[in-house]
Parts: C-alpha cells; sequence; structure tokens
C-alpha cells in the first residue's frame, strides 16, 4: 500500500493560521476558550476540538530573530503505535484505511481514561486527545471524506503559500526530497523529520527541537533494535488473539 | 501489559517484519465509516462569493443544503488570485453566517434607556426619515456667511462603509448627497487617503497599480509600510511564487512579524522614520548610477526646470507661512515657454531641473544621518539599497507593497512619494512585476473611495463641489488642462463625467437649463475641510444632531477613541447598520457612561452579510469582483442596499407630504431601482455604467449610432451635453450590452503574466497594469521581452497585451507621452501640487522620543493641522512617555475586530489585547511575559497582556536608547468581555497634511505592570 502524504514545507509557512481554522471549519470543532499567555500560539495546544496547531517558537540566531512555525498535526504513521498500543488495551477505536493509511480514530467509541493516557503516551509526537465527557479519543482525520471524494485536506486547500500539500505519497517523498535540496544550500541544517515512517513529511530549516519538543521521534540510544523487537512481540500476541 | 511508550516508536517503525497489515488483524473499521460515510456538501449548491475581509479579493464557495442553510465555506480553486487558499478569516467566515450572535432585530434605545428595545423596520425607518428631516430643515444652509450659495445640511455626518457592496456604497453616497451632506467620510479615510494624492501626484491615478498575481513576476518585493503575511496573508501565495522563481523577498519594518520571518532580508527602522530611510536609498540609487536613464529622461519630469522661486532651507521649502501652517505653492511651479509648455533640459545638466533638484535635496541623506534617524544598522540599510536598486535595468523589475504602515503618519502622503521617486528613478512603474502597491485592507475599500464615500469627491474621483464654484461651467473650470499637444491629459474630459454624472443623479428633471442640477449638489466651503479627524471634531462640538454610523465601529477605530465615545453622546440620534453590535451602537453603556446621562436615540439596523446578498466589490488591484447570494440573511435582517432604498423612499415621502428645507434635491432625485417592485441591485450597477439617454445617430468619437437607453461601452462615449448618464466615469464598461462583466469567470491567459483579463473586470476599461505605456521604448517595443504586458504591432496598427493606457500609437519622437493622467504626460519626480512639499522630507512624527529632528530646524512636519483642547492632549519627549508606541492588525482579526471578535476559531486564535516589548525593556520595568499590564498616554489608557519578544529591539536613536512597544487594534469592551479594549484609546487626534489621515502609527506612552492581577 503506497497510500497518501502530507508533505508540510515548514519553510513557506506564515502561520497564517488558515489550516489551523479551515480544520475547524470542516471538522465542525468548536472555538474552544483561550487566554493570550504571551504567545501568537493558541489555542495552547492540541485538543480533542483542535486537530490542527500551529506552533510558534522565536528565538535569536546570530543576535537575529527567528521565528518558527510549525503546522502540528497527526503524522499518520506507516505502522502507528496508537493504533498498536489500542489493540494491546483491546481498545476498538482506532484503525487505518488500506486505501489512504489514514490513521482513524472513532471518536464515538468510549475508551477509558487510562487506555487514553497510554495510547496518547505511545504516540512519539503527541497527537491524540482524548474528551472526559464523551470519553471518545480524537484527532486528524486525513480529511478522510474528502479525500475519498477526490478533494485536498482542508488544511491542504487553504494554505496559501504550498506549505501544506498531500497526494500519492510517492509524489510526496519526490517532492519533499527535491525540496530539502533546494533549501540546504541556504539552510545546511535543514531536514526531512521521520519521512520513511510517517505520512505527514515535515520539512524543517533547523534542528527541529527549536519548532517543537515533540517536533521528531526521539531517538533514545541505549534501547537497541532487539529490546525493541522484544516490546513489539507483545502487541502482536494480542493480535493473533483477537484474530483467532 | 507492555505499552509503546514515545520514545520508543522509531525502533519499531520496521513493524512491516511481522508480515500483517493492520486491516488482517480484524477491526473495527468503523472508524472509516464514521468519516467517510458522507461527504458533508455533496449534492449541495455551490455559490461563489469573494471574501469580506481584506482587499486580496480571494474566492470563498459557500456550500448551501436543501433548506437554504449554509453547511459550509471553502476556497474557490477556480479563483485565479487565491487559487482555493484562505487566511484564518476567510476560513471562519462560515462563522459568519452560521452564528448565533448575529443581529436579528431591528433594535432602538430611547433617549436615556438603558437597554435596547426590538422595533419593526417599518416603526424604525419612519422614526429615522422623521429625524432625517427635522435634523436636516433645522440646519440647512442655502448661503454661507460669505452669502454663497451651498445647499448644504450642517447638521447630519455620516462615516460608512468600505464593507457595503459598489452598488451600495454609490446609491449611499447619492442619498447622504441629496440630504445635502457634506459630512460623508468612511474607513478609507483612515486606511489609505494618502494613497490617492501621493501616488495621483506621482503618476496621475491614486490608486495600487499593478495587482496581486503580478507579484509574481518581481525580481526584488519590497514590502515596507506594510506587513503582508499579517494584513494581507494571501499575498504571500505571490510572493512565495517570485521567490521560487529566484526573487529577494524584503522586509523593512520596526518589529519582526510572520512576514519578517519569511523575508530574504529583514531591516528594522524607527516607526515614522521611513522617509530617512527611503531618501537613503534615493541617494544611493542616483550616486551609484543605478536609475532607468531612458525612463526617467523620457518618462518623467527630471528634465522639467522648477521656477526660480522655489528653494528648500533647513526643513522648509519656499513660500511657506507659519501663521497658517500652510505653503504658497505658486513657489513650486515649473517654467514654462511662450507656448505654455514646461521647459525642459534633456541632458538633465541645468542646476534647476527636477534631476539636479533632487539630487541635492538628498544628497542630505547620508548614511550616517540616515542611521541615526532610523536606527537601521548600515549595513542592513545598504544591503536593503543594493538589492532593491539592482532593479533599475529594464529586465528587472521591483515592487513595493505597503499599507498602513506609510498611511498613518503626519507625513503619511511624502512616504508615498519618497517610494513613487524610487520606482520612477528605477523604471518601474507600469511595468509587469513592478509598481508602488498600495494593499488596501476592506474587501471594498478601493470600491468605496472610487463611489466618493468621503467628503472631498465625487465618484470617480471628482472634486466635491464647493462655494466659490456657484456654477457648472466655474466647476468645469478646474478642469486639468495643457498646452503641450503632446500631452493627452484624459482629465480634459472632465466635464462629460461630471455631466454624466449630473444625469444619473437627477434624471429628466437634470437639464442643460438647469445645469443638469448642479446646484442642488451640497456645496462644502472654499477651503472647508470635513474629513473624519475634523468630523469628529465637530460633533464633539455640538456641530450635528444626527449621525450615521454604517457598516463603521469609529468608537473603536477611530484615533482618540475617548474623544469620539464622549461625541457621540452629544449627538440627537445615530443609526448603526451592522452584521453584529458594536462599540459604537452600544456607546450608550460602555465603560464609565451611565446611560441615564445619554440623550443619544440610536437606531441599530442588522444587516445583511457578504454571502446574503449579491453586488461587485472592487480589490485592492482594481478587480471588481461580483458576488452571488448564496442564503438569506438572519431573522429581519435586510442588505444594505435595500435599507438605503427604503430609507430614502421614507425621507422622500416626507418632504413630498409636508414642507422643508430646500427640498429639490430629493423630490428631483432619481430614484427607480426596482424591477417588480423589488429592489434590484443591477439596476445600481447600471446605472453606475451608463446609458445613452437618447438616439445619438453619429456619435462624436466613432461616428456610430446608439440607441436610447441602452448602456455605454464606455467612458468614451460618454458626453457633455445631458445626452449619457453616468454614475461612475471609472466603472463605465463594467457592465455593457454585453453583459455584467463583474461577474466573468473565465480564465484565458494570453500574455502568460497573469493577467485574465476575462475574470471579472478591472477599472479603469479593463486595464490591469495602469501606465502600461511606459512599459515599452518609443517604437512600442516592450523593453523587457520575456515579461511583455504591451507591444505594438506596427503592421496592424494595434496594441497586444494589456489594454494600453490610451490607444494612442507608441510615443515614437512626436507621439503621446504615457503618463496620460497627468497634465504634463510624465511622471512626476518632483511633485508641486502636495501640500507639504514638492520633494518629501523627513520630520518627525507629532509626539516623537527625540528633541531635534537631525535634518533640520522643523521637527515636525510644518503644515500638519494641530488640534488644540479638550481631549485633544499631546505629550513629545516627555519622559511620562518615554516609549514609542504603534498598533497594528493580526492575521487572525480584522479592522476593530467588529466582526472577528464574534467568531469563535478567530477570538480562540487571538482572544485578547497584547503589548509586545522587548526584553530590555521588561527587564527594565519589571515586567514578565504573560503580565497583565497597563499601556497609558496622555489621552487614555489600556490594559493588555505582557508579550515580551525577541523580535521587538531598541534602537539607538541620535545616541539615546529607543524601545518600540505596539498593540493591535482588534479589540473593544463590548465582547468578549475579556478580550480588553480598543488601542485607539491612545491615539492621538492628528493628521497628514494632505489628507488628515490620523496618525496611529506612532505616538509616545508608557507602560507599566499593572498593581494586584
Amino acid at each position: 500500500m503506497a497510500g497518501k502524504s502530507f508533505f508540510i514545507d515548514t519553510s513557506k509557512c506564515t502561520a497564517c493560521r488558515g489550516c489551523q481554522v479551515a480544520c475547524k471549519q470542516w471538522n465542525r470543532n468548536p472555538g474552544t476558550k483561550t487566554y493570550q499567555r504571551g504567545s501568537y500560539q493558541n489555542p495552547e495546544d492540541l485538543s480533542y476540538f483542535t486537530y490542527k496547531l500551529v506552533r510558534f517558537s522565536e528565538l535569536e540566531l546570530d543576535g537575529k530573530p527567528r521565528w518558527y512555525f510549525f503546522p502540528d498535526q497527526c503524522r499518520h504513521c506507516l505502522e502507528p503505535p496508537c493504533f498498536y498500543t489500542a489493540q494491546s488495551l483491546g481498545v476498538k477505536a482506532i484503525t487505518r484505511d488500506d486505501e489512504t493509511g489514514a490513521v482513524l480514530h472513532n471518536p464515538k467509541v468510549k475508551v477509558k481514561a487510562s487506555d487514553a493516557k497510554a495510547i496518547r503516551e505511545s504516540c512519539p509526537w503527541n497527537i491524540p486527545r482524548w474528551n472526559k465527557k464523551t470519553s471518545g479519543m480524537a484527532k486528524c482525520t486525513m480529511c478522510i471524506d474528502r479525500i475519498k471524494e477526490g478533494l485536498l485536506p482542508a488544511c491542504v486547500k487553504t494554505c496559501p503559500t504550498g506549505a501544506m500539500n498531500f497526494g500519492d505519497r510517492d509524489k510526496m517523498l519526490d517532492m519533499a526530497n527535491k525540496r530539502l535540496s533546494e533549501v540546504k544550500k541556504m539552510y545546511p541544517k535543514a531536514q526531512l523529520l521521520n519521512h520513511e515512517s510517517v505520512r505527514t513529511i515535515y520539512l524543517v530549516i533547523d534542528e527541529p527541537k527549536k519548532y517543537y519538543q515533540f517536533a521528531e521521534a526521539i531517538d533514545i540510544t541505549g534501547i537497541t533494535r532487539i529490546a525493541a523487537m522484544k516490546k513489539l512481540i507483545q502487541p502482536v500476541i494480542n493480535f493473533s488473539k483477537l484474530a483467532g | 501489559m507492555k505499552v509503546i511508550t514515545r520514545r520508543d516508536f522509531l525502533k519499531i517503525s520496521g513493524v512491516a517484519a511481522v508480515g500483517l497489515t493492520i486491516s488482517q488483524l480484524g477491526f473495527d473499521l468503523t472508524a472509516v465509516q464514521v468519516y467517510a460515510a458522507e461527504l458533508r456538501i455533496k449534492g449541495a449548491k455551490e455559490t461563489p462569493s469573494i471574501c469580506c475581509f481584506c482587499a486580496v479579493g480571494c474566492g470563498i464557495i459557500v456550500a448551501t443544503d436543501k433548506q437554504g442553510k449554509v453547511i459550509n465555506t471553502e476556497g474557490d480553486p477556480d479563483h485565479p488570485i487565491s487559487e482555493g487558499a484562505l487566511c484564518a478569516k476567510g476560513a471562519a467566515s462560515y462563522q459568519i453566517a452560521v452564528n448565533e450572535n448575529r443581529l436579528r432585530k431591528v433594535r432602538y434605545r430611547a433617549p436615556y434607556s438603558d437597554k435596547w428595545k426590538e422595533v419593526s423596520w417599518d416603526w424604525a425607518l419612519d422614526k429615522i426619515a422623521a429625524n432625517i428631516k427635522k435634523s436636516r430643515d433645522k440646519s440647512f444652509m442655502e448661503k454661507n456667511a460669505d452669502g454663497k450659495v451651498v445647499n448644504r445640511t450642517n447638521g447630519i455626518a455620516s462615516v460608512g462603509s468600505a464593507a457595503l457592496d459598489n452598488e451600495e456604497c454609490w446609491l449611499y453616497q447619492k442619498m447622504l448627497r441629496a440630504f445635502g451632506l457634506v459630512y460623508i467620510e468612511h474607513q478609507a479615510r483612515i486606511c489609505h487617503s494618502p494613497s490617492v494624492p501621493a501616488l495621483a501626484e506621482s503618476f496621475g491615478r491614486g490608486a495600487m497599480t499593478n495587482h496581486f498575481i503580478d507579484i509574481r513576476n518581481a525580481d526584488v518585493i519590497l514590502n515596507m509600510g506594510g506587513d503582508v503575511a499579517e494584513k494581507h496573508p494571501v499575498t504571500f501565495k505571490w510572493i512565495q511564487a517570485a521567490r521560487n522563481r529566484g526573487a529577494t523577498f524584503i522586509h523593512a519594518d520596526p518589529r519582526f512579524t510572520r512576514t519578517s520571518s519569511k523575508a530574504d532580508i529583514y531591516a528594522r527602522l524607527r516607526p515614522g522614520t521611513d522617509i530617512a530611510f527611503l531618501g537613503g536609498m534615493i541617494k544611493y540609487i542616483l550616486d551609484n548610477n543605478l536609475y532607468d536613464e531612458f525612463y526617467v529622461k523620457n518618462y518623467t519630469n527630471a528634465s522639467f526646470i522648477v521656477g526660480p522661486k522655489y528653494s528648500f532651507d533647513d526643513g522648509l521649502f519656499s513660500g511657506y507661512d507659519p501663521n497658517k501652517r500652510a505653503y504658497d505653492k505658486s513657489t513650486w511651479a515649473l517654467e514654462k515657454d511662450e507656448a505654455g509648455i514646461p521647459k525642459r533640459d534633456m541632458t538633465l545638466q541645468n542646476e534647476r531641473c527636477v534631476f539636479q533638484l533632487l539630487k541635492k535635496h538628498y544628497s542630505r541623506y547620508t548614511m550616517e544621518k540616515v542611521t541615526s534617524i532610523t536606527g537601521t544598522p548600515q549595513e542592513d540599510l545598504e544591503k536593503v539599497y543594493k538589492t532593491y536598486g539592482s532593479t533599475g535595468k529594464p529586465d528587472k523589475a521591483g515592487t513595493e507593497l505597503y499599507a498602513m504602515g506609510w498611511t498613518q503618519h503626519t507625513v503619511g502622503t511624502q512616504n508615498i512619494r519618497t517610494m513613487s521617486i524610487i520606482q520612477t528613478l528605477l523604471g518601474n512603474m507600469g511595468i509587469a512585476g513592478g509598481g508602488v502597491n498600495a494593499l488596501r485592507g476592506e474587501s471594498n475599500v478601493q470600491g468605496s473611495t472610487d463611489q466618493a464615500l468621503l467628503f472631498h469627491i465625487l465618484p470617480g474621483y471628482l472634486p466635491a463641489p464647493r462655494a466659490q464654484w456657484a456654477t457648472l461651467a466655474d466647476y468645469n473650470k478646474t478642469t486639468p488642462s495643457t498646452k503641450d499637444p503632446r500631452s493627452v491629459n484624459w482629465w480634459k474630459n472632465r466635464p462629460k463625467y461630471a455631466a454624466s454624472l449630473l444625469k444619473s443623479f437627477y434624471g429628466e428633471k437634470a437639464t442643460k437649463e438647469n445645469d443638469f442640477g448642479y446646484s442642488w449638489l451640497p456645496k462644502l466651503d472654499p477651503t472647508q475641510d470635513a474629513s473624519w479627524l475634523n468630523l469628529f471634531d465637530e460633533m464633539y462640538k455640538g456641530t450635528f444632531t444626527g449621525f450615521f454610523a454604517w457598516g463603521m465601529n469609529p468608537a473603536c477605530s477611530s484615533a482618540n477613541a475617548g474623544k469620539i465615545r464622549q461625541a457621540l453622546a452629544r449627538l440627537d440620534w445615530m443609526v448603526n447598520v451592522n452584521v453584529f453590535d458594536s462599540e459604537t451602537g452600544s456607546f450608550w453603556k460602555g465603560p464609565g457612561i451611565n446611560p441615564k446621562n445619554i440623550k443619544t436615540e440610536v437606531f441599530q439596523l442588522p444587516c445583511a452579510a457578504f454571502m446574503e446578498k449579491q453586488g461587485s466589490i472592487t480589490n485592492s488591484g482594481r478587480w471588481m469582483q461580483w458576488r452571488w447570494k448564496a442564503a438569506n440573511p438572519p431573522g429581519e435582517a435586510r442588505p444594505d442596499g435595500e435599507i438605503i432604498y427604503d430609507l430614502f423612499r421614507k425621507v422622500e415621502g416626507l418632504y413630498k407630504k409636508d414642507k422643508g428645507a430646500f427640498p429639490y434635491p430629493i423630490l428631483n432625485l432619481k430614484w427607480d431601482y426596482e424591477t417588480n417592485g423589488r429592489f434590484d441591485i443591477h439596476k445600481v450597477a447600471k446605472e453606475i455604467n451608463g446609458y445613452f439617454l437618447e438616439d445619438v445617430p453619429e456619435h462624436p468619437v466613432n461616428k456610430n449610432a446608439y440607441k436610447k437607453s441602452t448602456l455605454v461601452p464606455s467612458f468614451v462615449f460618454l458626453l457633455d451635453d445631458g445626452r449619457t448618464s453616468c454614475g461612475n466615469w471609472i466603472y463605465s464598461a463594467s457592465y455593457t450590452e454585453a453583459g455584467n462583466m463583474a461577474a466573468r469567470r473565465k480564465k484565458t491567459d494570453p500574455t502568460g503574466l497573469g493577467l485574465y483579463p476575462e475574470w471579472a473586470w478591472a477599472w479603469p476599461v479593463n486595464r490591469r497594469i495602469i501606465y502600461n505605456r511606459a512599459s515599452v521604448d518609443r517604437d512600442g517595443k516592450p523593453r523587457n521581452p520575456d515579461r511583455a504586458i504591451l507591444k505594438w504591432d506596427a503592421a496592424n496598427k494595434k496594441w497586444i497585451g494589456d489594454v494600453p493606457d490610451g490607444p494612442a500609437p507608441p510615443m515614437g519622437t512626436q507621439g503621446v507621452y504615457p503618463f496620460i493622467m497627468k497634465p504634463d504626460g510624465v511622471a512626476s519626480l518632483f511633485g508641486p501640487g502636495l501640500a507639504d512639499g514638492p520633494f518629501p522630507e523627513h520630520y518627525e512624527p507629532l509626539e516623537c522620543p527625540i528633541e531635534k529632528n537631525i535634518m533640520s530646524s522643523q521637527r515636525i512636519n510644518p503644515a500638519i493641522k494641530i488640534f488644540k483642547g479638550g481631549p485633544d492632549v499631546f505629550a513629545t519627549c516627555d519622559p511620562r512617555y518615554p516609549f514609542v508606541c504603534s498598533t497594528y492588525r493580526l492575521a487572525e482579526h480584522w479592522q476593530t475586530g467588529v466582526l472577528t471578535r464574534w467568531l469563535p476559531w478567530l477570538i480562540e486564535a487571538q482572544p485578547q489585547i497584547f503589548c509586545e516589548m522587548d526584553k530590555e525593556l521588561a527587564e527594565l520595568k519589571g515586567i514578565e511575559n504573560g503580565d497583565r499590564v497597563v499601556v497609558e498616554t496622555v489621552r487614555g489608557k489600556v490594559e493588555a497582556v505582557a508579550m515580551v519578544t525577541l523580535r521587538l529591539k531598541p534602537l539607538v536613536i541620535a545616541g539615546k536608547t529607543v524601545h518600540t512597544i505596539g498593540l493591535p487594534y482588534h479589540y473593544g469592551w463590548l465582547y468578549p468581555k475579556d478580550g480588553g479594549d480598543s488601542a485607539n484609546l491612545l491615539t492621538p487626534t492628528v493628521g497628514d497634511a494632505n489628507t488628515m489621515m490620523p496618525e496611529t502609527k506612532v505616538f509616545m506612552a508608557n507602560v507599566y505592570k499593572k498593581k494586584g492581577r
């Protein structure tokens, strides 16, 4: 399954937040109560009602200001840990659309708080959110209803600058790699984030940490490949039981 | 239980090793079904519209269900400017249509009452009409103190509105002028008023010269005096398109903003020092011979000789009268030969030629001086000068994008003039990828300006009548003239436009014998200035009994808003029309006000939002785009056009019934825009275009025959003898026998340069880049063949490409000059028509941090009006107010937030007013990020949340550290309750010397931590 991917070129993002609002518009998510906290970033974080959030990060480089914008959203992992975790917990709220690769949380399935926490914890990018009132989990849907009809996801369609892109995965990877080689000339630290593992491929011009704590999945040294594989076995066993 | 943690993910992402796909594992697929069951907009009706916020003019598709309810709004993918994109505001427009806080009922607030009462339309309009008549009859002046006929109503004023459609604007000004109002103003005054005289003085017309898509054709884009990513976000589509081609993007701004974050070059400067910054660039261009010599010699007044009376000394031009704070501009006149044609020296060597005077004037703007005034490091200045100066070659194009950052200053007009000089020197005018581009901030502020909702003009930039022009013949004597046969001087046609306008006002009642009803138009006193600040000053003094705030919120949008709020209390009645409630409509219950003390009777009329009516709006690039109706307005809300239409009928009825002051303009007004008994906006659109009123068997222009009651093909066919009508000559050709041009949606692009001549319509005569004759050489060959917007086909004797700026053949050695709207036919490096000097000169803002202007002994612009007394107080170099303060807009809100604060998705993104400040200042004042602070000026104070940022930096000005702070002005006390009040409570009542544009971009303030959180 090649499926679909996003390519998010932060070097072209002006943080107009068209994507943030278009996402709310399409998904009929309400505006939540927020406060000015000394930042342009609002709401403060993703939530059950906010699937897409432009994160703002200001810093200084060689005495000159830089302002980095990071339109954060679900990465739609090729192998989604939220999904595996849910399975291991027996939570049937998450699936993946085989045609597109969209990872989907069904907000109508009730999830216990502790399970929701575990699922969220399993996400290297801290994406899925749980709502106390409904006990459901929600996040970016890749606008599955739109893309199934050949429309672009709402956030991509509304983007004025070409920061947000969407299409067949191979095309997006080509676009990302091509743009990376251009941008690198000016910004040697430019990189794609976890592009081999995810369907939401970010291009950043500086170290990902400077954008946002969870911009990139962290590679912790000391956990060996074998150890990781061992961890895998557990959920797979659970899956087998379910399948059987 | 094993749970995968965030940290482990990378290690396991090779999970495919287990060889199972997720769907094989047997799960619940309902999630897919939940989301993909049915596309919400499947089968919905889709109606194209245009966004109601800034003037980029992005396309929106409004989807409605079978019941006619709006179910979705998103970008129009076919729209050539926005290509489906929308910024946060545009993307939130669904919440304008579907919003529980929309005004649904007519509301009335009786004098001294503390609450609204819901009333019927009929009741309200009857009562408003009676109020209008009473105020009009009481204050009507037939003759002024000098005994001159003025026929005006002194006791009613109006502001509004750039939020109306073109047709509504035109109808509204027609009604107001029939009532006799001269105090007619709106957003344009406080938005781009300086652009009009600055650009008109330089090039002939007062509008954005190019258009949004054309930005992609530039090699260097300078965004100075503006902040595109915040204020005109979708513009960035075309900036990015240019950058993808290799263009350089420069942002020069006091604040490092979202725009700066994407700039190739960023230069910081102190607010209010743009002329110094750009003056240095003029010097750099001249010193390094970067100018376009052919262009400068042939297409500008560089070679013209200035008369011997002209001088400039220590900040003052010749002819200054300190008592009047005004210049005798005759001392700046050009020298003319016996035939009355300006003298020229094509070698540019004569010491009194414009080129040499320009050189001399700007030789004073050395790098050292510029740096000490602006605070911009010299290396940054040089980088900007060098990069921008590189566009002086014929195959290079540089464009400038600006907005309020240049206009809202006491030197607003001259800020824009300085850039006009640079663009003229570099040959960047009239070309693809060039221009001085005034980015307009309201969706139809270009249109509302064109339709003349301003005191000083009639539709199409005809001057407003004044007492000294008693007859139409007197009025026509002011028509610009030239003795030079090579100058087209298009304005020579003005009498045709004036006569046709009067016919559109008074129809058959306008006859040759009665001067086409000219005497019925209200007349200003000879030097009367009825602009915004003066209007509210008069209101404050109690001059008016009645006031319309139509689609406007002056209680938050005006400089010195505290004064405005007091002024509103001195009215007998006010009519406020809007989509949501506002601080203006509800001023009587504002902070610190006891409704029991407020006599003002208030009528609040609910109006339709943009997708609930049809009509046209004109974007910043002069594209007139039609919007179709997608849904009905909520409750009893009605389109503005219908409200205006019915209101006039009511007033007319009263004057028919009872006698009243000078009823003729009302009784003789042509008011017949109905089809089958219902108001028909198309009839107004056609009236604006113009009709043949009689059969014209052999038209003087082309000898063709035209039938009575047919629409004129364009303003070329207008006549001065009463046989044609035209509501606005620059819009003539917009609605012809071929149909409604603004409604066109065909996407052909013959030049490949993004002109899209069959998408909508652009004034004038569908020309997409004005002054385009300056893009070709004397033989009509494109000077930049790679980006040719125009070329002369010599074999067939016609122009190919854009609609040429005048049909005449190329200039050759004997033909016409390219700038057809200027009497001299060329662009003006020397501009003797402005109030404060023919060359821009740096002066400090009225409130500034330094005692002495580094350039001269004149600290402030010598030609500005100083308001005195009452709430008009100022503090300069005052230790109580040590910081330079500025106000601005954010990408997520629009204007006073009168629409956007009510949209939950936008108020979520920018919930409360904040004050940005640099780290050093915060440390100095013991303020931490997120603290509540008070920002205070000598006029008022506003509470805000501190935003301590690396993006602001102190500057060293004349050896002194100067901190700049700033606040967005989108908030108001009414809603949301914790959003904060208007930043305009801080700003001063002082205007630009030419247009009275308030100086809201620079003033002096203090900021301190609020005690006891």
